[in-house]
């Protein structure tokens, strides 16, 4: 997938004048970094909230890198998305405590909840949920992380008020 | 950098400046400078160290005694009590402050802390507080009276080994990295704790991260490099960012940077932060995730010690073996060489998790066996269950049955048993977990994190999980053990790296201690442990008073039955999630 700075759809954050200005200054800030891409796409998605195709391009040409290499390093790491998101993640750790402490149940009730699966948007495009590795909070297990904050020893009753954090 | 004798710590908590902490802290320095003590006592601004209510409050080290509700009148009375004649005073003594911590409590039974020990006590985010504790006097020792050649000569001698798990003696890697020629050299810490159930380097980082950055430093300079990177995960955000604040405080005081103390040795350290990949915990991976590539592995040799990042020499190692460093200079090899057994030295962290009492990080000598740690130091099972396994060592550690438990824990006999020492995770597991589930469990992580470069781990493991799947579906065939032992006999002689050569251990010690549950899978279509979804049926008995909470909880609406009556579980419907059995508070809900 081949996007040219001129094609950049009308709703990219290389459109948007202030997301751009931000873009700009991650690039600014890290290009002469050695190993600038990871450090680059990293800011990026923590401050964009994901790396689109256009986006992918405008980095390789402003790090002279090969295109080839940012989609490489995209598709490689999990924590790189390209396409938006809803506006709170909502994280299930799967880490061996979490998974011994009823995690897939705590699964299943979150998907009838708010009706979505798993590496799906809400349709408000309020959440979005993942399962991800352990957060290192076994001692607290079962472990749901919405945003930064951390839920621990979640019982499927408590879950429909947890989850109400990611719904407004 | 001068060596107290004694240093107090004052608090400067808002709350303690209101009630004059500043004023107290003046007049503390007068005295001192007036007694002649000003050499050997050293003031230092900190924080937290109690609940502030009484009045300006401080510490004094060594002894750690806790002195609340000071004013300026009492501080000659004190001076005089405590730093000349040597008693303490008692009238202004408060009890220290109760640490709550959910990982980290207070010590338990037959542990030692050593790297743990500054954790939950000092301010992570205040270098004085690090410095304090004797902070960065060994990386003074080491600029100030040692060569190189010294500093990796008492490395050895202390048999201090990697503590990422592959237990590599550290001594041995740095003397490999400072006869490289090429410059520049490079420090790497590795950060990337990927184990699921393991967070002691976590709270390292979190809790002490100078005592990484001194060891650190004094690395780079028993190896000659110039130049340290510290990779992260991701997943570790307050770790990065006390890290940077650390690093910042460390080069405001010139511990890092240009001439560090004066020596003329030049260090600098980066945190670098990757974005969720397990395999970069790999070494070679990790160099390719640095320097902005994919995170593969590479064949080795060349050993990173000869080319690394960037083609240059580089030494890496775990943040724990980093922590151990200062203390081996300051105390001397011998005392840390005085712990543990005969090869493997010194103490280790451990992520307690699962069902035992006492869940959380420990740290004990090496050599200490696995039932000291279960019965004394966790406390003994949860509920008073039967121990099933213990599973030491992270996805590509062995899961070990009741006969090890005598077992010292140390790097060889751990393997002889069939597992590894990984970093540290420590999974305890009851009567009711199923063996074959637990092994599926962490051939679905290896086969997830496999990242795909060598066909052994990439389609190996992928086969293995659609075995285990299946056996745990109900479908088990004849032959698939076999099958599964084939497997991972090639994976582990074929893989490229550390995950693919680690991956089947899981399996194999299943296997071998655990045979009977596969077989009753399979031939038998019976979960032992009653775990296996496609093995099992949820039934309600005569318990139920018909309260419908099982009812309203199931995700699926399996389950029907008037209030005041006994309830049904149509099995057709239900997916065997097991929440209607959490719930019900009558035990009504039984698996067949």
């Amino acid at each position: 997938m081949v996007v040219s700075v001129q094609e950049i759809p009308k709703n990219d954050p290389l459109a948007v004048p202030e997301q751009k200005a931000i873009i700009d200054r991650i690039l600014a800030e890290n290009k002469n970094l050695p190993g600038a891409v990871m450090v680059v796409l990293n800011e990026l998605q923590a401050q964009i909230g994901f790396v689109s195709p256009a986006m992918q391009a405008y980095v390789a040409r402003q790090l002279r890198a090969p295109l080839q290499q940012v989609r490489g390093v995209i598709s490689f790491y999990s924590f790189f998305t390209t396409m938006p998101r809803g506006k709170h993640t909502v994280k299930f750790c799967m880490g061996t405590a979490c998974y011994v402490g009823g995690m897939p149940q705590l699964i299943e009730k979150a998907k009838q909840v708010l009706n979505c699966d798993i590496g799906k948007t809400t349709a408000d495009g309020m959440a979005t949920l993942e399962v991800c590795r352990c957060v290192g909070a076994c001692s607290q297990a079962p472990v749901i992380v919405i945003d930064e904050e951390l839920h621990g020893r979640v019982r499927p009753n408590k879950l429909p008020q947890i989850l109400k954090k990611a719904q407004q | 950098m001068k060596y107290f004798r004694s240093h107090v710590l004052v608090c400067v908590d808002p709350e303690c400046l209101s009630k004059g902490a500043h004023d107290v802290m003046d007049a503390l320095n007068d005295e001192l400078v007036a007694q002649g003590l000003i050499d050997e006592v050293q003031v230092l601004e900190t924080s937290r160290i109690g609940d502030c209510a009484i009045g300006p409050e401080l510490m004094v080290y060594p002894e750690g005694v806790h002195y609340a509700g000071l004013s300026v009148d009492d501080i000659p009375f004190l001076v005089e009590e405590h730093f000349l004649k040597g008693r303490i005073a008692k009238k202004f003594v408060a009890p220290p402050k109760v640490v709550t911590d959910e990982e980290l409590g207070a010590p338990m039974a037959k542990e030692v802390r050593v790297v743990l020990r500054n954790c939950g006590k000092i301010d992570p985010e205040n270098i004085d507080d690090y410095i304090a504790e004797d902070g960065y006097a060994a990386l003074e020792k080491v600029l100030g009276s040692m060569t190189p050649e010294q500093v990796i000569e008492e490395i050895l001698a202390s048999g201090l080994r990697g503590r990422g798990g592959a237990g590599f003696p550290t001594g041995r890697k740095w003397q490999f990295a400072r006869a490289s020629k090429a410059t520049p050299k490079y420090m790497i810490c590795n950060a990337d704790e990927g184990d699921p159930g393991a967070f002691m380097n976590r709270r390292v980082l979190e809790g002490d991260p100078h005592s990484v950055l001194e060891g650190m430093i004094i690395g780079g300079y028993a190896v000659g490099a110039s130049r340290g990177y510290i990779y992260c995960r991701a997943e570790y955000p307050v770790a990065v960012r006390t890290l940077r604040i650390a690093i910042d405080q460390a080069r405001a005081y010139g511990l890092l940077g240009e001439n560090i103390l004066g020596s003329g040795f030049s260090f600098d350290i980066e945190v670098r932060v990757g974005a969720g990949a397990f395999v970069c915990g790999e070494e070679t991976a990790l160099m390719a995730s640095i320097e902005g590539r994919r995170g593969e592995p590479r064949p080795r040799p060349p050993f990173p010690a000869v080319s690394g990042l960037w083609g240059k020499p580089t030494n890496i190692n775990n943040v724990e073996t980093y922590a151990n460093v200062p203390q081996i200079i300051l105390k001397g090899a011998h005392w840390f060489a005085g712990m543990g057994t005969e090869k493997s030295k010194g103490t280790k962290t451990f992520a307690l998790a699962g069902d035992v009492n006492h869940t959380g990080l420990i740290e004990v000598p090496l050599g200490i066996n696995l039932r000291e740690v279960i019965y004394d130091v966790a406390q003994g099972i949860k509920n008073g269950k039967k121990l099933k396994a213990v599973q030491i060592g992270g996805p590509m550690g062995g899961c070990l049955p009741e006969e090890y438990l005598d077992r010292p824990i140390d790097y060889e006999s751990l393997a002889a048993a069939g597992t590894i020492m990984g970093s540290g995770g420590f999974v305890v597991m009851d009567e009711d977990t199923c063996m074959v589930d637990i092994a599926r469990f962490f051939m679905e992580f290896t086969q997830d994190e496999s990242c795909g470069k060598c066909t052994p781990c990439r389609v190996g493991t992928r086969r293995m999980l659609e075995i285990l799947q299946r056996i745990c579906d109900g479908d088990g065939r004849d032959g698939d053990i076999e099958t599964l032992e084939y497997l991972c006999k090639w994976i582990k002689t074929t893989s490229l790296c550390g995950l693919g050569q680690g991956a089947p251990n899981p399996v194999e010690s299943t296997l071998k201690h655990f045979r009977h549950e596969y077989e009753a899978h399979i031939y038998e279509k019976r979960c032992p442990a009653k775990v296996c979804k496609g093995l099992i049926r949820y039934e309600i008995v005569d318990a139920c008073t018909g309260c419908t909470v099982c009812a309203r909880n199931c995700p699926v609406n399996a389950i029907t039955g008037q209030r005041r009556q006994l309830h049904v579980i149509d099995p057709n419907i239900c997916i065997r999630c097991g929440i209607c059995q959490q719930v019900c508070n009558f035990n009504a809900v039984v698996i067949r």
